[in-house]
């Protein structure tokens, strides 16, 4: 044939070697060549599984299929994959996927029925289930449903953007994910980038951040992050180890399964572990990752580099499988109860499951020798292995660790006893033979020469050249708090700090002026407040002084012959003031508008009128000396939340300061729950008996990128309630006359709604007083 | 004399030396130099003073002392009565009255200005004067007074004051390393030295993890606790479980970890 083009014969009729096949041929009447090619193939593979009447089925469906319009591929990958799904979780499933294919067809999303049918075998393999692959084309439906478009009122015109894109990675995931997982994932995917096609192809395709993120988060297994503490602790207390410990991703390696190893950074361990479902028993994930960890350990106790450039491949791997086991030895002699985890995850291999003659049996021989090495009750027979395990055994005996040399020779004579010529074959047999627990061993040679088969590509000069400074500091991220799923979005927002710009200080003094007179009225509140060191404790059995009124008492009950109290001491105790406070001002464009109210006849904007305000409070809490920090901050999207700090806790109350306070500018929206975040990890950090966090805001919070109100409400409060748990309070000052309704759903009871803004700087400070008091 | 008698230390109670600690105190009391003893809890700094009271036919006299306590409490108050009142002498008296050991066991938890009424007792003085009373004791030629502390735990408002720190001379304890150790729960509780071995071990294992979420590894004392429930018929990892594990942490994965310590000591499999 050339160039493509095929003779303009009618399929339908083309000749099949089996009359059977004919008849079969016949009755889905297709016309694709690309079928016809194939199809003799297919039907042997079907008719070696499915009985009669599934046979009948299976061509039913593909004759559907073929008459839908769609090409060949959707018939196609049914005919090839079909016969697969069915032997794992058996043909019964066959009308929910039709289904699912004929909902695709009646909507807009045809495309997507040959991506469904080409992973469908795949998926089926991981789910094993008639149930779970119910739950996956459940998830599947759902999908289709809630992300086809429909716009103005023409209903699903668009077709399901992610759609395709989640059948082609559904393999993938179901490998992944629990089904409850993919549901979660796929849930989020929707909720976020369900108006936002380009978005949600890309987390549907797993590149963006979040969706890898949210991917992470839902995995099944334990995780690094939910163990990291106790891994710390396991090294800490049993083996007093206290090195880093670096996770590495599983996830998105498939090629080459990353192996744990160590470095000078750190030990490196896998991100995640199943738990393992050996022949020895259940092992927790939790416990996998102390066998790792305990077998790196191991190593760094009792190895010792070797010199490898004249060892051939294959020594080397004798010599690590020797020195493994040797480490694995002097490990259980030091916590027997290691032994049962070590064995359950090693794998068993059957003693004539390899055939010398045809394959290279190296592999196979090792990991039997490594089983036998550490288990006593091996059962092998092999007379080879026997004396070696002997050997082994004798140099370890009697509580002697030998050393890495005295292995690596015995390892040596075992490779020349044991060599085969087979073993250079190209097959190798590595059914049973990974251990994944033991790391790759990279620290056990040292090269004296550098390889000669690799070129060094690395240019010097470029290695040095370092990148350019950038202005600012980078974002942090935090997450926000989604009430519909109870759940957070992984780094979600991005804020950025910085220093406030700095505007004319003598502005601020000019507004402390105008309010002289309220000056001196605070000052004298002040006073009262100011920490009286001593307090006097009466009523004290013991004490450092006689309180002579209630001595007197006693004195006269007693002469009167009645009970003395005999509480007759006092003593005293100190009460400093330790507290800290961060003033948070909520600087968006609402900031703008003119304070309404009679009171407010100059016309002054709530930011002028906030910035007397803070100017007070500030002069206040500088007088009673409590440590107190101010920033702004306002937001434009979730990736720009502006955090600008004004005042530091360690900063005086000085020109500096009230310069940055004089430039103060109002612009763009009010996303408050990161920027409370962020003032509590500052605040967090310092010590002090009471931390307050004082919010002063005119509005709700919101931003442009969201729609939903209560969302970003919802947020806020999941921030407040964090704080809480830090032991921080938040406590709002809300200029927002109609702050009724949420500002009491996200602060509780702590806050306070000015209806009179003009009375702002005025009440500010004595807001702060009673508070502290 | 009867007086003398109750205080005795009667039955030699089990000691194990960690190192020349005995002859030392018996120097120092020769000189009677007062002292004092520094240590985590449960090294076993109240038995070497039970010891040595025995093994020097001393009375001794404990106080544990406590935040609450004054300076009466030491030295004695006045008692009222239907017609008057009457005095009565606190331990530090007594003690000071008889000649015997006066052992203030965790001094610190008393306030500063309680331990200063020992200040005149610890030096070339060796009186007591009792303000209330008038009176001034000198001191029975058998005194002495021992003091004991644990520098680890307590906050850093808990420190003696250099003025008293520096009247005493000092012994400091720790737990003792593991063979030791092993030999010391064997013959406290009759426990075989394998299995006594092993829970030496897991108390090494939370000891390395004090100042990460433990403030104390596992004392002798609970070793010596998890040992004698062994030897009540207990099952190895349940009683340290109960008697090493629970009792020092609250924290989930600090308990995970010993549990996990446990299991590993203890192959809970036949091997």
């Amino acid at each position: 044939m050339t160039a493509g083009i095929r003779p303009a014969t009618d399929t339908r009729k083309q000749a099949m070697l089996h009359p059977q096949v004919q008849a079969y041929w016949q009755e889905i009447d297709c016309g694709f060549q690309q079928v016809a090619d194939v199809f003799e193939e297919c039907l042997y593979e079907a008719l070696s599984t499915f009985s009669r009447e599934e046979i009948k089925a299976y061509l039913e469906a593909a004759r559907v299929l073929g008459k839908l319009g769609r090409g060949p591929e959707p018939m196609l990958a049914f005919l090839e994959e079909w016969p697969s799904v069915a032997t794992a979780i058996g043909g019964d499933v066959l009308p929910p996927v039709m289904g699912l294919v004929r909902a695709m067809q009646k909507s807009p999303n045809g495309n997507a029925i040959a991506p469904f049918l080409q992973t469908l075998a795949a998926v089926a393999r991981r789910l094993q289930s008639a149930e779970q692959l119910q739950f996956y084309i459940d998830i599947a439906q759902d999908l289709m449903v809630r992300t086809t478009g429909s716009i103005h009122g023409h209903h699903t015109t668009f077709p399901s953007p992610g759609l395709p894109e989640f059948f082609a990675r559904a393999p993938f995931l179901a490998n992944m994910l629990s089904m409850a997982g993919v549901r979660n994932w796929v849930e989020y995917g929707v909720r976020h980038y369900g108006n936002h096609p380009e978005r949600q192809t890309d987390y549907f395709k797993l590149q963006s951040a979040d969706s890898r993120a949210v991917l992470q988060r839902e995995r099944h297994g334990t995780l690094f992050a939910d163990v990291e503490r106790r891994l710390d602790l396991y090294l800490r207390a049993l083996w007093r180890d206290s090195d880093q410990l670096v996770p590495y991703s599983t996830a998105f390696d498939e090629l080459r399964k990353p192996i744990p190893y160590y470095d000078s950074l750190g030990l490196r361990v896998p991100d995640v572990l199943d738990d393992a479902h050996g022949p020895g028993g259940t092992v927790s994930g939790l416990d996998r990752y102390r066998a790792v960890l305990a077998h790196m350990v191991g190593h760094r106790r009792w190895s010792r580099p070797q010199i490898a450039d004249n060892w051939s491949p294959f020594q080397r791997m004798a010599v690590e499988c020797f020195e493994d086991c040797r480490i694995e030895t002097l490990l259980i002699r030091e916590y027997p109860g290691l032994r049962r985890i070590f064995l359950a995850l090693h794998p068993k291999p059957v003693a004539d499951a390899c055939d010398p003659e045809t394959t290279s049996c190296l592999r196979h021989r090792l990991a039997m020798l490594s089983r036998a090495l550490i288990d006593p009750q091996h059962g092998y027979t092999d007379a080879d292995l026997l004396e070696y395990a002997r050997r082994f055994h004798e140099l370890l005996a009697d509580h002697a660790e030998a050393g890495t040399t005295e292995i690596a020779d015995l390892a040596l004579a075992y490779v020349a006893k044991t060599r085969r010529q087979s073993d250079q074959l190209a097959k190798v047999h590595f059914d049973d033979t990974v251990i994944d627990y033991r790391d790759d061993n990279r620290h056990l040679w040292q090269y004296i020469e550098d390889s000669d088969d690799e070129d060094f590509f690395d240019d010097p000069d470029k290695k040095n050249k370092k990148p350019s400074e950038v202005a600012g500091l980078p974002p942090r991220h935090y997450p926000e708090w989604d009430y519909q799923s109870q759940t957070y979005r992984p780094d979600w927002v991005s804020l950025y700090e910085s220093l406030h710009p700095s505007g004319n200080p003598a502005d601020i003094d000019r507004l402390l002026t105008k309010h002289a007179a309220l000056a001196k009225r605070l000052k004298r509140l002040l006073d009262l407040l100011k920490p009286q060191d001593k307090v006097r404790i009466r009523y004290q059995e013991e004490g450092s002084e006689l309180d002579l009124d209630v001595a007197l008492r006693s004195l006269i009950d007693f002469k009167g012959g009645a009970m003395p109290d005999p509480r007759i001491n006092m003593s005293h105790r100190t009460d400093g003031r330790d507290i800290q406070v961060l003033l948070l001002l909520d600087l968006s464009e609402s900031l703008n508008q003119q304070a309404g109210g009679a009171d407010n006849a100059s016309g002054q904007t709530i930011l002028e009128l906030s910035q007397e305000a803070v100017s007070l409070l500030a002069w206040a809490i500088d007088c009673l000396g409590d440590p107190l920090a101010i920033a702004g901050f306002h937001s434009n999207t979730r990736h720009e939340v502006r955090y600008q700090h004004i005042k530091g806790f360690s900063e005086r109350w000085d020109d500096t300061v009230k310069a940055r306070l004089a430039a103060m500018a109002a612009g763009w929206s009010t996303r408050m729950g990161a920027a409370l975040r962020h003032a509590g990890h500052y605040l967090s950090a310092r010590k002090a008996d009471k931390r307050i966090l004082l919010l002063l805001t005119d509005g709700e919070p919101s931003d442009i990128d969201v729609a939903d109100p209560e969302s970003l409400r919802a947020d806020a409060k999941k921030a407040v309630a964090e704080l809480d748990t830090q032991g921080i309070a938040t406590f709002c000052l809300s200029l927002d006359p109609k702050a009724d309704e949420y500002v009491r759903e996200i602060f509780g009871k702590r806050h306070l709604v000015l209806d009179r803004v003009a009375r702002l700087p005025e009440k500010l400070p004595l807001l702060y007083m009673a508070l502290t008091r | 004399m009867s007086n003398q008698d109750q205080y005795k230390v009667h039955r030699e109670p089990f000691y194990q030396a960690q190192g020349r600690e005995v002859i030392l105190y018996e120097a120092a009391y020769a000189a009677r130099l007062p002292v004092m003893l520094k240590g985590p809890t449960g090294c076993g700094k109240s038995r070497f003073v039970e010891y040595m009271a025995w093994k020097l036919g001393k009375p001794l006299i404990t106080v544990a002392c406590n935040e609450d306590m004054t300076a009466s409490d030491l030295v004695g108050r006045y008692l009222l009565e239907a017609n008057g009142t009457r005095w009565l002498d606190g331990p530090l008296t007594t003690a000071a009255r008889i000649g015997a050991i006066c052992y203030l066991d965790e001094i610190v938890e008393a306030r500063q200005d309680t331990t200063v009424v020992i200040h005149p007792l610890t030096d070339h003085r060796r009186v007591l004067p009792i303000d209330k009373k008038g009176e001034l004791i000198e001191a029975h030629a058998d005194f002495q007074l021992v003091i004991s502390y644990n520098p680890g735990y307590q906050s850093l408002m808990k420190d003696l004051k250099q003025s008293t720190k520096q009247r005493f001379t000092a012994f400091d304890f720790d737990y003792p390393e593991a063979a030791l150790e092993t030999l010391i729960v064997t013959k406290e509780t009759g426990l075989d030295e394998a299995s006594a071995a092993r829970l030496v071990k897991i108390a090494q294992a939370a000891r390395n993890l004090k100042g990460h979420g433990l403030d104390e590894g596992i004392s002798t004392r609970l070793v010596v606790y998890a040992a004698t429930l062994i030897r009540g018929g207990v099952a190895p990892q349940d009683a340290c479980r109960m008697a090493m594990a629970r009792p020092i942490t609250d924290d989930a994965d600090i308990r995970a970890t010993l549990d996990h310590a446990i299991d590993a000591t203890f192959d809970p499999s036949p091997a």
